[in-house]
């Protein structure tokens, strides 16, 4: 049986570029799939494609039970959508967004406003309530659109890039809120550019390029595709780097690399923390001195580097995300300048 | 925030009735944009400067040099031109329509309208609805400052107030026709501001190319036919003749024969026109 939210084969093509090249997803009742991928990979097209708002040219999607494109309004009645810009109307207050979207899902005006009460007051709003949405900070919409997307409680929840542009203490909080509303049971399918949400929310990954689900598991079972642990030195003396390299190749279970201009070397080990005490008494022994060592497990960066051959970043290039030009007063947030990298 | 989790899931309620739900979700819609328009009455008074700054200029600058049925007097011209200015007041609520629509699809407010279980044409009708009611404020500040100047009904004949509001009717009528236009325009380019200037741009030669300012009998015949046949010259002449104001038009093109009549048909097959093809287009918007 296919879970709350399932995919196949789903193509959609914009002139000459072809943001999905046959997605398959399969998202069990109840669990967060985290859709992680560099800008253009065709993450936001997906979404829109299950959420009604885009028709694929071919493929099938089922959500929440139901055909999304034989049954599309039936569809809408069973998600919650909270898009990649926070879609509040700025002039209207905080209480009236989610009152309004109350009605737009067919509640009755006494529900509507008792919900909107209810939300306003579970997302930290409620003396922000009467005042228009302009006056919010980003976070603030940010909390207000997620509050709008849960005015039903629906079983089934879409994100897109919920926490792109926000501080870290915001995108704290956004991810409480996620955690607790999965908890409750709601399926989730979440986008990110950040290897470090993903690894955090999600039960499962799904890695996306250039229109495609390029791997696929839980963050352990990606991460072991890498290829294990690894020691990390910094030496203090620029001299020392042959000697240091000597001494990792020793221990290693592989070759050392060795990054000149940061004087930081790099093995894959086997062994863990007892074999990090050894090559530190070891490099001690020799007389080098190191300014910073550690055991790195590996990242969803490097998981990411070790599929496509790229880091992920931010591209550039034309993607659906960038065909939309960022709404006034929430541009230049792009990942890049905040990516955060994974310790 | 533990009631996020306490809340029963489960999908929204399903609407009672088809017709019911699109009524409903219109004016919900349309309650949301009144809300707006009354935060930023810059725009309400802007919509207002533009109309009084017509009738102004055209009575005193041109008033004089105007030759309405062989009378050169300036209240002569001000009686023929009101009718004008009113019609083409309410056809500039296009930009306005057009602009808003462009501004929620660009905000990513029409995604998530799209993403709800809710009437697929309300989101445009509640628009143009709240937009029709912007228009009649307007009318109604436009027809006192027209007094003002020296504007009278049944100052060529006679008139009653069931003519005078009929008149009106129609104005409202096909400003919210045009709207429609305006929310095509809207949902057809890329930017807020592209919706703006694209929303005026095609207005000047339709309200210009009219009966609106001048007397088309002495445009090139090519011209005249092209401005008697024009949709909007009907509805200025229905207003001339159901105001009893000067300078109508004693053409034989059915529209000026007709022109109550015509102005009715050409308003309702606009909206049954633009109407599809905006709805069609919302279905498939894309930001």
């Amino acid at each position: 049986m296919p879970g709350a939210i399932y995919a196949e084969g789903l193509v959609k093509t914009f002139g000459d570029v072809k943001a999905l090249d046959g997605v398959d997803l399969d998202v069990p009742e109840g669990t967060v799939l985290g859709l992680l991928g560099p800008n253009g990979a065709g993450k936001t097209t997906t979404v829109r494609c299950l959420t009604t708002l885009l028709r694929p040219d071919s493929g099938r999607a089922v959500v929440a039970g139901l055909d999304v494109l034989k049954h599309p309004n039936e569809v809408r009645r069973s998600i919650g959508l909270s898009g990649q810009f926070a879609a509040v109307d700025e002039y209207l207050t905080g209480r009236e967004n989610l009152q309004m979207v109350g009605m737009l899902y067919q509640m009755k005006a006494g529900a509507a406003k008792a919900r909107a009460a209810e939300l306003l007051d579970q997302f930290g709003l409620t003396e922000a309530a009467d005042r228009t949405a302009k006056t919010y900070s980003g976070g603030m919409r940010r909390r207000l659109d997620l509050a709008a997307a849960l005015v039903v409680s629906p079983p089934v929840m879409f994100m897109d890039e919920p926490t792109t542009g926000l501080d870290p203490r915001n995108r704290q909080m956004l991810w409480e809120v996620i955690k607790r509303l999965v908890s409750g049971g709601t399926t989730l399918l979440l986008t990110t550019q950040y290897l470090e949400e993903a690894d955090h929310l999600a039960h499962d990954i799904a890695v996306v390029d250039h229109g495609r689900v390029i791997a696929r598991g839980t963050s352990d079972q990606l991460k072991a595709r890498t290829g294990g642990e690894r020691v990390e030195v910094v030496v203090h003396d620029r001299e020392h780097i042959a000697t240091a390299a000597e001494v990792l190749t020793g221990f290693g279970k592989g070759e050392t690399t060795v990054e000149q201009h940061t004087r930081k070397l790099t093995v894959p080990v086997a062994g863990g923390a007892k074999l990090l005490a050894e090559v530190i008494r070891e490099l001690d022994g020799r007389g080098i001195e190191i300014d910073d060592i550690g055991l790195r497990r590996p990242t969803l960066d490097d998981v990411f580097l070790s599929l496509t051959g790229h880091v992920a970043e931010a591209k550039a290039e034309e993607s659906e995300e960038d065909r939309r030009d960022a709404p006034r007063g929430q541009s230049g947030q792009s990942g890049q300048s905040e990516r955060e990298t994974v310790k | 925030m533990s009631a996020v989790t306490d809340a029963v899931r489960g999908a929204a309620p399903k609407p009672a009735h088809p017709l019911g739900q699109s009524v409903r979700d219109s004016l919900v819609i349309a309650k949301r944009n009144l809300i707006r328009m009354s935060r930023i009455p810059e725009m309400v008074i802007f919509g207002l400067i533009q109309p009084i700054m017509f009738v102004v200029l055209f009575t005193y600058v041109f008033g004089g040099s105007m030759q309405i049925g062989g009378s050169t007097s300036a209240t002569d011209y001000t009686n023929f031109l009101m009718a004008g200015i009113f019609a083409q007041t309410v056809t500039f609520a296009t930009a306005g329509a057009g602009a808003g629509i462009a501004d929620d699809m660009h905000k990513g407010l029409i995604d998530r309208f799209r993403s709800l279980p809710m009437a697929r044409g309300a989101v445009l009708t509640g628009r143009t609805l709240a937009d029709l009611v912007q228009t009649a404020l307007t009318l109604l500040v436009l027809a006192v400052v027209a007094l003002l100047v020296g504007w009278r009904v049944g100052s060529d004949g006679s008139t009653d107030a069931a003519r005078v509001l009929a008149a009106f009717g129609l104005l409202l009528l096909l400003g919210y026709a045009f709207t429609w236009i305006g929310a095509l325009i809207g949902l057809s380019v890329r930017t807020p501001e592209a919706a703006t200037s694209g929303g005026l741009i095609w207005l000047f030669p339709v309200t210009f190319i009219s009966n609106a300012f001048v007397d088309t009998s002495n445009m090139t015949p090519w011209l005249r036919h092209i401005a008697e046949w024009n949709p909007f010259s009907a509805t200025v002449q229905a207003c001339r003749v159901l105001f009893a104001n000067p300078g109508q038009s004693a053409s034989d093109a059915w529209p000026m024969q007709h022109p109550v009549w015509a102005s009715l048909i050409y308003s309702v097959l606009i909206v049954v026109i633009f109407r599809t093809l905006a709805v069609r287009k919302y279905r498939s918007a894309t930001a």
